[in-house]
């Protein structure tokens, strides 16, 4: 995708009240800014238009099939990781209009859809989060084929990232070289600093756009210290990640088809889908065509699917995968191994959310793991 | 391709005639509706083929190769959008989006022999195959088409099987699982054609395609003759919402059918043509 990030600007600090000048200064350039926000007990992404109403003070706690949120014990503004939205809501919406179709005469005419959403600004885009963006890249833009409104959304958003201080005990972006510190990707990138004597944030400038946003706001000079106490945070949550992904995943799940552990986790998923509407990553879609009263207009429509379905892989004369042995092995399989043939990356960022909202606790991490135990050795 | 920037756009086509070949399957030929688009395709390649409001299917191109207009589409109706399209008649309007996927090896089988499998309606995305091997025969060796249908009253293309078969420079066998009134051909499964077939393994080039069953004794069939799996092409079916690769619907193993295939040379899929519901 032609977006490119990359800026020599030097860090700045900003203080924990300049938000507030940086949602407004996205607002003033026309873009709708979206960002972390407690509703339903959960951090979801949704429209933002003042830094109070950022989750402050809130942690999460995750585990396999449970998430909570608890008062922290210090007032900050992204202690907490990623909840059950993605950005990819945003980006490749779970319901879009694709065209639309009126009658003339006998036979009919496709008008341009209309998008006229507004560009987005994300607030508080965590590492694996763009490097799932950057994953559905590959898929909305094969080479042969593009997506021209996933290509404009994604192209005009302006992404604002922040390096995760405390992972879930969900987390493994480690081992997916996908976190926890942003590297390249974003805008602008934040880490948060706070301490009895400071409320700030160390901002990076990774693009033009977003070093040109920065000198709008009110900021001050980083020293040796700051950029130290930001490293620190980094490093800390590295430190902190508690999951891993078996190294060599790709290679042991093609060895793997016909493992049992497929029967044995079937036994446990419920083949609700869950984990592929969570997946920030996860693309599957399907079509549904339907007219209006008078049969004189038609719309196309393009949805969010799961290949946890039974119609998903529906032909004439029955399903292909019956059995949710053989839903999960797609999934997994797809996800940490035919990705790579397919994109020529993984379709997994280690971020965990599968693993929280799967209503049974199932782990992406423990399944493979078992997997490769199955093999022995180290 | 097209001159079309969003590749989920359909194409409006009219029809222009449509011919019934059998109780449940029926040929579209189809213009463009703006008189000028068209489309250049390649034999075993296919285009998503929308109803009004009804939905969308995959269908392979049945047409000739050589000829750009009509575009003919062989459709069987199973369920309820390619029942509804039974339904149309001339001068109703399609969308077309394609062609899409890859080509039977008609470039590649120069030179060689070439054997032709076909069960049912399969015979529709090998047509364009057979035409073009026919358009230029001195490129190619002995050309065999076997075909199989449940009964005489499935056979498709019966007069185009007539005139193949009354031609010096190819040879057509037809069988039919069961006959129940009278039929003087052979009855049995395509595979008997295939274990007699008097073809040279060594040189033969196999194009295969039919329901997944019948294509699987097909290929035992041929390796048994000795037809390596890279010799032999199938086209495979899977479930299709887009055909660009983004639906995620028509995955099979590493590949989208839809772009990867639909046809694929054998060796390339044997080892996941082999594992159940993948
Ligand atoms: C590459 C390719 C080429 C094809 N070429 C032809 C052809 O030339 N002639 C022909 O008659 N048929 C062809 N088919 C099969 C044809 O697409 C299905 O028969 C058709 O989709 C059935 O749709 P339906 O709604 O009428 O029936 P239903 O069986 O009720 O199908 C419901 C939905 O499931 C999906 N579906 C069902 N069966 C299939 C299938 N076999 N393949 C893919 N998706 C399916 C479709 O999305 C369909 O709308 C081809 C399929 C593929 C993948
Ligand atoms: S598979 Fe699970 S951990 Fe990996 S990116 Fe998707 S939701 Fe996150
Ligand atoms: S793995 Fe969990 S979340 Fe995914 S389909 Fe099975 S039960 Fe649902
Ligand atoms: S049909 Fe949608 S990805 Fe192949």
């Amino acid at each position: 995708m032609a977006t490119h990030y990359s800026s020599s600007a030097p860090p700045v600090r900003l203080g924990r009240h300049s938000l507030q000048a940086l949602i407004d200064a996205l607002r003033g350039d026309g873009y709708t800014v979206i960002g972390p926000r407690l509703e339903d007990a959960a951090i979801v992404y949704a429209p933002l238009e003042s830094a109070d109403s950022l989750p402050e003070g809130w942690v999460d706690q995750q585990e396999g099939g449970h998430y909570r949120l608890l008062r922290g014990e210090r007032p900050a503004l992204f202690d907490y990781v990623v909840g059950p939205h993605s950005w990819k809501r945003y980006l490749y919406p779970p319901r879009q209009r694709l065209w639309q179709a009126h009658k003339q005469g006998k036979g009919w005419r496709v008008k341009e859809p209309l998008d006229n959403t507004a560009p987005y600004a994300f607030i508080g885009v965590r590492s694996c989060e763009i490097h799932a963006m950057r994953i559905q890249d590959r898929v909305f833009d094969n080479g042969a084929f593009a997506d021209p409104a996933y290509i404009k959304r994604r192209q005009q958003a302006f992404i604002v990232a922040v390096n995760c201080a405390h992972p879930a005990a969900t987390c493994f972006c480690t081992s997916m070289n996908s976190g926890p510190r942003a590297k390249e990707g974003f805008d602008l990138c934040m880490t948060e600093l706070l301490d009895e004597q400071r409320h700030e944030f160390l901002v990076e400038a990774g693009s033009d756009k977003g070093a040109a946003l920065l000198t709008r706001l009110p900021h001050r000079p980083c020293d040796e210290n700051d950029l130290r106490q930001a490293e620190a945070v980094a490093t800390a949550a590295s430190q902190a990640m508690q999951r891993e992904m078996a190294p060599d995943v790709a290679a042991l799940l093609k060895r793997h088809p016909e493992h049992p552990r497929w029967q044995e986790v079937a036994q446990r998923c419920l083949s609700c889908a869950n984990c592929t509407q969570v997946c920030p990553t996860c693309f599957c879609s399907t079509v549904e065509d339907v007219t209006d009263l008078s049969g004189q207009t038609a719309q196309r429509w393009r949805q969010w699917d799961s290949c946890f379905t039974l119609d998903f892989s529906y032909i004439h004369g029955g399903s292909i995968r019956r059995e949710t042995r053989s839903r999960y092995r797609q999934w997994m399989t797809h996800k940490l191994s035919t990705w790579h043939d397919q994109f020529d990356t993984s379709g997994c960022v280690g971020c965990g959310r599968c693993i929280t909202w799967c209503p049974v606790g199932i782990d992406i991490t423990e399944e493979a793991k078992a997997i490769r135990d199955s093999e022995g050795g180290t | 391709m097209t001159h079309n920037a969003d590749p989920m756009r359909p194409i409006p086509y009219r029809i222009h005639r449509v011919r019934s070949e059998l109780a449940d399957t029926f040929t579209l030929d189809l213009v463009p509706e703006d008189g000028v688009h068209s489309l250049n395709f390649a034999p075993g390649q296919f285009n998503m083929v929308y109803l009004f409001g009804g939905g969308e299917v995959p269908i392979s191109i049945s047409g000739d190769p050589a000829r750009t207009a009509p575009l003919v589409h062989t459709i069987r109706a199973v369920g309820p959008v390619t029942r509804a399209m039974k339904a149309l008649g001339r001068g109703d309007t399609v969308g077309i989006r394609g062609p899409f996927g890859t080509t039977w090896p008609v470039i590649e089988a120069e030179g060689s022999d070439v054997v032709i499998v076909a069960g049912g309606v399969g015979l529709a995305p090998l047509r364009p195959a057979i035409y073009h091997i026919l358009a230029n025969r001195e490129k190619y060796g002995d050309v065999r088409l076997y075909y199989g249908a449940r009964t005489p009253d499935d056979i498709l293309f019966l007069s185009e099987l007539r005139e193949w078969r009354g031609r010096f420079d190819m040879i057509v066998e037809v069988t039919v699982d069961s006959a129940r009134g009278y039929w003087a051909g052979r009855v049995g499964v395509v595979t008997h054609l295939l274990e007699r077939g008097r073809y040279d393994p060594e040189e033969t080039v196999a194009l295969v395609c039919g329901p997944e069953i019948m294509m699987r004794f097909a290929i035992k069939t041929l390796n048994q003759r000795g037809v390596d799996n890279d010799q032999i092409y199938v086209s495979m079916e899977r479930n299709m919402k887009c055909a660009i690769g983004f639906c995620g619907h028509c995955q099979f193993g590493p590949y989208f059918v839809c772009k990867d295939g639909p046809v694929f040379r054998f060796d390339q899929i044997a080892s996941l043509f082999s594992l159940r519901e993948l």
